[in-house]
């Protein structure tokens, strides 16, 4: 282990310790409340990683949706990984061997990491950035196993637990809502999705509302360009 | 519960989060963004969260006993309290402590 850069990443980890130990935690709450037992907490942390992307996964888990639905859902939201991705092409691209996992680690905290710093003077490039993203899965598959752990052993009442779900998006939308000065996106998405729950019902809004936001954020393009030019 | 489908699912999930994170460095190989990509980066992610948000709603009946007030409440207290502190932990925790007493204790 290079200490260097260990000691260089560690506290700049932090943050998402505290972070992904509570949501990780709030994760394995909520599947253990569906009757799925700690390893499969474990197994999901550490294949699919990502805390929408998981927390969407349990609600696809209990009520047992098909594997189509569960593909365009997964895309739909958790798309912005493309972006990722795309702003860390020129960064990660001497990288070196450990260049995959490091690609597979990218979630929204270890990239907003990531993206921001640099290594201090001295210190192994690939091992910071190796250990920053190995840190960050680590605290999210501890809290996501204590989580379920402390669900299925401790007996109280969870009804009303899956409310966290609806908590972290409502908090990411604020969020975004107020570092947005164009909110139309935000409407275009709630006006597009209780419209197709209304005309489509609640087992299958989900697909229609995706092409529905689609479609008009396309168009809105269109119109965009053309005030801009 | 179907346990193969359940491993199915979990498989579908990692397989496209897989595919998210990696097709950008198949795809594109200069640090220029295609401009529709770039645009879509900018406004879907508040567009679907605004979908996300509706969809975990949707087994709430407003015409039905307690008609959604519990839901109203906590989205309430949650959104309040991000824009007052801006810790989203405290209130993603503390909303969903407030939730739980709703429906546990008080509807």
């Amino acid at each position: 282990m290079d200490k260097k850069a260990f000691k260089a990443a560690f506290p700049l980890t932090m943050p998402v310790f505290a972070g992904y130990l509570v949501l990780g935690m709030g994760f394995g709450i909520l599947l253990s409340s569906k009757g799925y037992s700690f390893l499969w907490a474990f197994v999901m942390s550490l294949t699919i990683y990502g805390g929408s992307a998981q927390y969407v996964a349990v609600d696809l888990l209990s009520g047992g949706a098909s594997l189509i639905s569960t593909a365009l859902l997964t895309f739909m939201v958790n798309a912005r990984y493309l972006f990722y991705g795309v702003s860390m092409i020129e960064k990660y691209k001497h990288i070196g061997k450990i260049k995959p996992y490091l690609i597979f680690g990218l979630t929204d905290e270890t990239y907003s990491l990531v993206c921001t710093t640099e290594p201090p003077e001295g210190v192994d490039r690939k091992k910071f950035f190796f250990y920053i993203t190995i840190l960050d899965q680590s605290y999210w598959l501890l809290g996501s196993v204590i989580g379920a752990i402390a669900g299925s052993t401790i007996a109280f009442n969870t009804e009303g637990v899956d409310f966290a779900m609806t908590a972290l998006f409502v908090v990411i939308f604020i969020d975004q809502w107020l570092s947005h000065k164009d909110h139309r996106p935000a409407v275009i998405g709630l006006i597009s999705t209780i419209i197709c729950l209304v005309i489509f019902g609640a087992e299958s809004f989900l697909i229609p509302a995706m092409i529905v936001i689609s479609a008009a954020l396309l168009i809105m393009r269109g119109t965009l360009s053309k005030e801009a030019m | 519960m179907d346990l193969t489908h359940s491993a199915l699912i979990v498989a579908v999930v990692a397989l496209v989060m897989a595919a998210l994170r990696f097709a950008p460095f198949f795809v594109f190989n200069s640090e220029e963004t295609p401009p529709i990509i770039a645009y879509l980066s900018r406004v879907l992610p508040c567009a679907i969260m605004g979908m996300l948000v509706i969809y975990c709603l949707k087994g709430v009946s407003l015409v039905t006993f307690p008609h959604g007030i519990p839901e109203a409440i906590a989205i309430v207290f949650v959104a309040l309290s991000y824009v007052w502190k801006r810790n989203t932990l405290a209130s993603i925790a503390l909303g969903t402590v407030l939730y739980m007493v709703l429906v546990q204790v008080v509807f």
